[in-house]
């Protein structure tokens, strides 16, 4: 008899009529056969092992993170509600200990997106795992979370949400920036003044196999884990590492993916990228869920898995390994970087041009934010996309000191209305979402 | 001696765990009733028992149908008396087949199909040759072959078959028991079938044969779990359809006098326990893959019920200074001679029952209720109140339950119709008494079904044939295929969804038919149909499409005006 060795949670929502264009990676088809194998393996039988139907996500829960440009609505679509809703009933039911773990297998992804949200970038629209895990921290007694990004694309999306918040230890495991979209994802991006070291990248060269994934996660990832001490652990679980992958360049495999999530133990995972629909998807998911159960999956394997062939090169072994140690170092030393950007700064400043590749959208960025010793720092950006709105949007933290809340009021009370179209303020002190429109 | 203007009786033989009930319909309404008690010992003597004497002084060329719902196969798997049979099992990658393990003769061999139907990995013949010797030499005579994605391509299960076809009785092969995808129920189901089998054909050719010499020649038709009947020809290939139709035979009993354009809930309060199911426009809601049974899972199509050891002769007792009631039975309520109080001992305290014996009931009550210091007026409304209370929220659990379905896309989402059953039904021995209290604890309107006694034996006779049939065409393969039906063809790029629906609803009628329905009586329709463009590199290579239709349970028409004279 089959039975789960943790209770897990699956919400499957494969949006069957939903695409970004009829011939795009993100279309109806994407989950079909992972659906066909799902269901043939007959995974939701297996005791300890339960579906869970979706919530849909509110405007709030939407606004909670993001800064939407004109509003929550002109920027999504049902099934980002639906997706982000998937995420946000598996956080649901892992804290109110109905399940161990949850997996939401949903699309459309989310890591991409950033805090301010112009249009669609990487196929993403809104950050479902950042609206699930703002949701939790306002909903349950959580404070610490970390984020294990495992999509062969860089997170930059979560990576600019949490970019200033120590709270959060977001770690992405990704294709060299050097040689994918998005480009970014070097291991000197490690976060902003107030949070040096909760961002860690560690960006592996083309052509990485199980050894080196899973070499990162024992010897990097999970001595980091083990010294940050989060309430949650997440996982974005992109499959497009995977050796069929058409869009990338990684030799990843379902069993790979499954000892992934054996050793990394996540209380939530959520689907991300993958675009290898037929050859890889329905192993990998298989694999994965097998092993947020605790269930036996050394026979998963794709028809055509034949590690010799996809094997890396001894060059990748070495060179992962030295990555390793530096992120290592990086980690060790992170408060003494932390001196070294601050200085003597009150304020620390950012500016940026950020693509929007699914819409076709450029962004021009200003960020400013209040070097703080108390808190994560209040957070003013101003905005401007070629759609020509310019937005003022300003970022009072969860739990942010009274200097900084009150900066953030100061900031909003005195914009120069009459220099941009919109100013937002969310003030998650008392997850309260304000917008001023012209 | 009965008459009736044509040759339009019909019989209906519901075995139950206590008693089995028999019904005669005619054109004027129910023409007789039988009870006799079930020997779950010798089920055949029960059955020729209860036709022998509903059917005394009945001209047997009157009668034009007969449905028969039994407990055998039920009984067969509950209390694990089932033969030996061997099943070998073909499953590629994924979850290791040995934890689907089914029986002692199981046999995980090579041999692999994917999600889209491409062999992988060929059959082994030698393999299957020298399983095949291992068998015959443990006198195995019943087979069950399945492969993982047989129902999307049969041919290793047609392939083994092949090979052991002639070295054994008869075979059963895991695609032609269901068209829906799930290998673990697959290999439980097409087990359940091989082992049920020979019970079930011994059975019912004994019945058909001294019915035959009572000069009934009228085939057998016999009910289905899903609230449908088949005939019993077509019972031979999948006996396993036979398991638990009982419940459904309470609530196919119910419809008659279900509302039209409403929810209502179904409650089958019997002796030791309650069925439950919810109608939607007089429709059953089914199960979404199939019956659990005896710890197995299968694909065997169901009603959505829910039983619970809780009904009129329930043995109630004091515990820790509490009421506490079921699920054991004791026999009969005290009022009729039974050996401890009971619910329906309550219902004799509170209201005016004839035929039977309230000092017995009071006497009983009495004792309950000093053990809880109280009246035994009050014990009584007490007893009343717990076990309609436990009722009403195991009918709302499983209410929850069906609302909670997932769906797959933003549009069923969107619609999120929810179950809300606004009427309850009752019916079963102590139906009546249970009503009242029913309706005032859940405010809903409560009716008791229209001869409550026998409802379930009137159910098997007036059901309709029921079917199912799922097709998929994958036009880049150039395949439209059913193989639960035996049919694929192959197709040119122009397929459509239209045209798969089209070959669904002809491969439906023709299954109907051939199971014994009515050409009449065929109300089909889609419960699913799904179409995708295939993409490969940015050009469309062709269409996925998948399409489930049925013939939705329910009576048969010709005999609504029977059912109506019922009311």
């Amino acid at each position: 008899m089959l039975r789960a060795k943790y209770k897990t949670g699956l919400v499957f929502f494969p949006a069957f009529d939903w695409a970004i264009s009829p011939t795009h990676p993100e279309r109806e088809e994407r989950l079909l056969y992972t659906q066909d194998q799902v269901f043939e393996e007959g995974l939701f039988d297996i005791d300890g092992i339960q579906e869970l139907k979706p919530d849909i996500v509110t405007i709030k829960d939407v606004q909670r993170v993001h800064f939407c440009v004109p509003d929550v609505e002109h920027v999504t679509t049902e099934s980002h509600f639906i997706s982000a809703g998937g995420a946000k009933r598996i956080g649901m039911a892992v804290l109110d200990k109905e399940i161990e773990r949850g997996f939401a297998l949903v699309r459309p992804p989310g890591h991409h997106a950033m805090r301010v949200v112009h249009g669609a970038r990487g196929f993403c629209n809104v950050n479902i795992e950042a609206i699930m895990i703002e949701y939790l921290r306002e909903a349950y007694n959580i404070d610490k979370v970390a984020i294990v990004d495992t999509d062969c694309h860089h997170g930059d999306g979560t990576q600019d949400i949490y970019w200033h918040d120590p709270y959060t230890l977001f770690i992405s495991i990704h294709q060299d920036g050097r040689t994918l979209y998005p480009g970014s994802g070097f291991p000197n991006e490690m976060g902003g003044p107030n949070a040096v070291g909760a961002t860690i990248n560690i960006p592996l060269p083309p052509h990485t196999s199980e050894e080196g994934f899973l070499y990162v996660i024992k010897n990097v990832v999970l001595p980091i884990l083990d010294d940050f001490k989060p309430d949650i652990i997440i996982n974005s679980a992109g499959q497009d590492n995977h050796y069929s992958d058409p869009i990338t360049n990684m030799n990843f495999s379902a069993q790979g993916y499954a000892a992934l999530t054996s050793l990394l133990k996540p209380d939530i995972a959520v689907l991300e990228g993958g675009y290898s629909i037929e050859g890889a998807l329905p192993y990998v998911n298989v694999g994965i869920i097998l092993a947020m159960a605790g269930i036996d999956y050394s026979k998963v394997k794709e028809p055509n898995y034949d590690p010799d062939s996809i094997r890396q090169t001894p060059e990748i072994t070495s060179y992962i390994k030295k990555l390793g140690e530096e992120i290592l170092i990086n980690w060790e030393q992170k408060g003494k970087i932390e001196e070294k950007i601050r200085g003597a700064k009150e304020l620390d400043e950012r500016d940026r041009n950020i693509f929007y590749d699914t819409d076709s959208l450029h962004e021009k960025q200003k960020e400013t934010i209040r070097v703080c010793s108390d808190c994560s720092g209040a957070i003013r950006i101003d905005s401007s996309s070629d759609l020509g709105s310019h937005i003022l949007a300003i970022h009072i933290p969860r739990k942010a000191c009274r200097d900084c809340k009150g900066l953030g009021y100061k900031w909003y009370d005195t914009a120069d209305a009459s220099k941009y179209d919109m100013i937002f303020l969310q003030d998650r002190t008392e997850n309260k979402y304000l917008t001023l429109i012209e | 001696m009965i008459k009736t203007k044509e040759n339009s009786m019909i019989v209906g033989l519901d075995v139950g765990g206590t008693h089995t009930d028999v019904v005669l319909l005619g054109n004027e309404g129910l023409l007789k009733e039988i009870k006799v008690l079930t020997d779950s010992s010798d089920l055949y003597r029960t059955v020729l028992t209860g036709l022998e004497k509903l059917l005394e002084g009945v001209e047997p060329a009157k009668i034009n149908r007969i449905v028969l719902s039994t407990t055998l196969t039920t009984n067969a798997i509950v209390q694990k008396k089932l033969p030996q049979v061997g099943m070998i099992v073909s499953s590629g990658p994924g979850i290791d087949p040995k934890f689907f393990c089914t029986n002692s003769h199981y046999f995980a061999v090579s041999g692999s199909i994917d999600h889209r139907g491409r062999e992988i990995e060929p059959v082994d013949k030698n393999e299957i040759e020298n399983i095949s010797g291992i068998l015959k030499n443990e006198g195995i005579r019943n087979i069950g072959v399945v492969s993982k994605f047989s129902v999307r391509n049969p041919s290793h299960e047609l392939i083994i078959n092949e090979i052991l076809k002639d070295s054994f009785t008869k075979i059963f092969l895991g695609h032609q028991i269901s068209g829906n995808l799930n290998f673990s129920r697959r290999i439980a189901t097409t087990y359940l079938n091989a082992a049920v089998y020979p019970l079930h054909k011994e059975f019912f050719e004994a019945v058909n044969k001294s019915l035959k010499e009572k000069g009934l020649m009228v085939p057998i038709h016999i009910l289905k779990a899903d609230g449908g009947t088949m005939s019993f020809e077509s019972s031979i290939d999948s006996p396993g359809r036979t398991i638990l139709s009982g419940p459904a035979a309470s609530v196919m009993g119910s419809i008659a006098s279900a509302p039209d354009e409403e929810e209502s809930l179904v409650l089958d309060i019997g002796g030791t326990t309650t069925d439950m199911a919810v109608l939607i426009n007089r429709i059953p809601v089914l199960e979404p893959l199939g019956i659990r049974l005896g710890g197995y899972k299968t694909l065997i199509r169901s009603l959505e019920t829910r039983s619970i050891g809780l009904g009129g002769d329930s043995v109630v007792k004091v515990e820790d200074g509490k009421i506490n009631i079921g699920p054991e039975r004791a026999g009969p309520a005290m009022a009729y001679g039974g050996p401890v109080p009971t619910p329906t001992d309550a219902f004799f305290v509170m209201k005016h029952i004839k035929n039977g014996d309230k000092k017995k009931s009071i006497e009983g009550l009495k004792s309950i209720a000093k053990g809880i210091g109280t009246s035994y007026e009050n014990a009584a409304h007490e007893i009343v109140d717990q076990t309609c209370r436990k009722i009403l929220e195991e009918a709302q659990d499983m209410i929850n339950l069906i609302n909670r379905k997932p769906v797959y896309t933003i549009h069923e989402i969107k619609e999120g119709y929810h179950v809300k059953p606004k009427k309850i039904i009752v019916l079963g021995g102590p139906a009546p008494h249970f009503a009242e209290y029913l309706e005032k604890l859940s405010g809903y309107k409560v009716s008791v079904a229209p001869r409550w006694k026998v409802a379930n034996a009137i159910g098997a006779a007036l059901a309709r044939t029921t079917c199912e049939v799922t097709l998929f065409a994958d036009t880049e393969q150039k395949i439209v295929a059913a193989p639960e039906e035996r049919f694929s063809i192959s197709v040119k790029e122009g397929f459509t969804k239209d045209d798969a629906v089209e070959k669904a609803f002809d491969l439906l009628k023709q299954k109907a038919l051939q199971r014994g329905a009515n050409i009449d009586d065929l109300e089909m329709e889609i419960l699913e149909d799904l179409q995708f463009n295939m993409i490969r590199g940015f050009y469309t290579t062709g269409k996925n499409i998948r399409i489930k239709v049925q013939v939705k349970p329910g009576l048969i028409h010709e005999y609504e005006s029977i059912a109506e004279r019922l009311l």
